[in-house]
């Protein structure tokens, strides 16, 4: 490893964390999709769904929380196109630093501006009614997949950041993403689905991922989904990571 | 064999799939020197320049920068050199000065905040350092792309294109500058498919058509390839850029000194 890795990280990491602090707007605008369905599930529908939870914002939370992440990492993306087109990349690449920490800036100020935005809705969650006993640890755990799933999905977000030719395509990669929560557990139980779709309901990632938060949240002892959750995350990270790593390298020599 | 060449380039080959860009590219540039690479859009400049960067592969060729082999010691090309592209590569959301610290900071140099300072004063940016680079004209933000490129004083410098999109007055301080930095003894390799800003500035033209320099020379050299001189009786008038700077109040070229400093109280 180059013995500036770190260093150049952290220089890097400073730079786009300014990006953020002087436009929060940003980051506000990725929570508003969340938010509004959020509003509309437990104020329009919530009312005609059963779940056999009290208050529905409690079951639907987990759910909403990864669909911000999904619609967080739009925004990753189209910051590393931007990035790519200005001409800004090929700058830091052809200077004798640590190459690879320009990617790595962009991953940490995605997790960054994601936990920003996770709290943000969480923080709306709680003047909607959303209540849990949690205590520290289960919390901290909860944060753990949550960052995990952002690291997963960030990487995913590196690869057409690196090779989309507009900024719709560095950025629509995430629609797909963010609505698979609805054809999870995230919203409704999967019970009351039609045979094809409940398998794959509860065979996608999403649901060990959304059940284990629930769990967590409402004070239930894990079930062994958490390691098809944690299997999950670590999964598409892996994967992602490397075709991120060899889209870069097709890019930059 | 570099026979201290500050950039040595034979037999570079590079294709795109089946496209092939650069089929057999030779030269070299004297250290200290300008040296214009001329071409039209699409003749592979921007190609040549990405590869002595390290940031693409060749396909074929030896290429070196400042005795380091391109393909071998490319950490020790990056070391050596400064890109300057074809989009004026700084970082809107941050000020003037932060850019410059920021690109000190990634040179590890020990004094990023003074050297940043001196630099955009050098460039007449002082007055505009503290405002977002977003709020700044073509020519300002070029001005400090250009500026950005010195820090760490690089021995060689690659400019691709420094004033395609620019206005007539920014094309003049980025001249400027480009002359500055051949003063203090940097190695310019430039591209540009401008024929009159090669003549300004370069030491040394050559001209990549369709894959391979065609010509390498001094002007003077490449005048004496053209027909001799006649001598012709024709009435002068006044070109669109004579009007132009006529309007605007400056005299053109000769007075582009004069007028940088104009430009700064402006801003």
């Amino acid at each position: 490893m180059n013995k500036h890795f770190f260093g150049d990280t952290a220089v890097l990491l400073g730079r786009s964390l300014q990006h953020i602090t002087r436009s929060l707007d940003t980051i506000i605008t990725t929570t508003i999709m969340p938010i509004a369905f959020m509003l509309l599930f437990v104020y329009v529908f919530g009312g005609a769904i059963h779940t056999g939870s009290h208050h529905y914002v409690n079951y639907l939370l987990p759910g909403i929380l990864l669909i911000t992440i999904a619609s967080g990492i739009s925004y990753t993306g189209f910051r590393l196109f931007t990035e790519v087109k200005s001409g800004i990349f090929e700058r830091f690449q052809s200077m004798p630093i640590a190459r690879s920490s320009v990617l790595w800036a962009h991953v940490l100020t995605s997790l960054v501006a994601n936990l920003i935005s996770l709290v943000v809705v969480v923080l709306v969650a709680l003047l909607m009614g959303f209540r849990s006993g949690a205590g520290v640890g289960p919390w901290l755990e909860i944060t753990g997949i949550l960052i995990l799933f952002t690291l997963a999905l960030t990487w995913i977000a590196v690869i057409p950041g690196l090779s989309a030719k507009t900024p719709d395509g560095a950025s629509a990669f995430a629609y797909p993403i963010v609505f698979l929560p609805f054809i999870s557990s995230a919203f409704v139980p999967t019970g009351t689905m039609p045979g094809p779709v409940r398998a794959f309901a509860e065979n996608q990632p999403v649901t060990s991922i959304v059940n284990t938060i629930r769990d967590l949240f409402t004070q239930q002892p894990v079930s062994t989904g958490i390691w098809t959750a944690l299997a999950w995350c670590v999964g598409i990270l892996v994967v992602a990571y490397a075709l991120a790593m060899a889209t870069y390298h097709r890019k930059i020599a | 064999m570099t026979t201290g060449a500050a950039i040595h380039v034979r037999g570079l080959e590079k294709s795109y799939k089946k496209l092939h860009v650069l089929r057999s590219v030779d030269f070299d540039v004297a250290p200290g020197s300008i040296f214009a690479l001329l071409g039209s859009n699409g003749a592979g400049k921007t190609t040549v320049v990405k590869i002595l960067s390290t940031l693409l592969k060749a396909d074929a060729g030896t290429t070196s920068v400042n005795g380091f082999d391109v393909g071998t010691q490319p950490g020790d090309v990056r070391e050596s050199i400064s890109l300057t592209g074809q989009f004026a590569a700084v970082d809107e959301i941050l000020t003037g000065r932060e850019n410059l610290v920021l690109v000190g900071r990634l040179r590890h140099l020990k004094n990023p905040g003074k050297l940043a300072d001196s630099l955009l004063a050098r460039f007449q940016l002082t007055d505009a350092a503290a405002r977002k680079v977003s709020t700044y004209s073509g020519g300002m933000r070029r001005r400090l792309d250009i500026a950005m490129s010195l820090i760490g004083s690089p021995p060689v410098i690659f400019l691709d294109e420094p004033t395609t999109g620019l206005d007539p007055e920014g094309r003049l301080e980025v001249w400027q500058a480009v002359r500055e930095l051949a003063g203090h003894g940097t190695t310019v390799l430039l591209t540009t498919q401008y024929l009159d800003e090669a003549e300004q500035l370069a030491d040394r033209i050559a001209i990549l058509h369709e894959g391979r320099i065609i010509v390498n020379g001094t002007l003077a050299e490449l005048k004496l390839m053209l027909p001799p001189a006649k001598v012709e009786y024709v009435e002068k008038q006044p070109t669109l850029e004579d009007v132009f700077f006529a309007i605007v109040g400056n005299d053109g070229p000769g007075s582009s000194e004069a007028r940088l400093a104009t430009t700064a109280l402006d801003d």
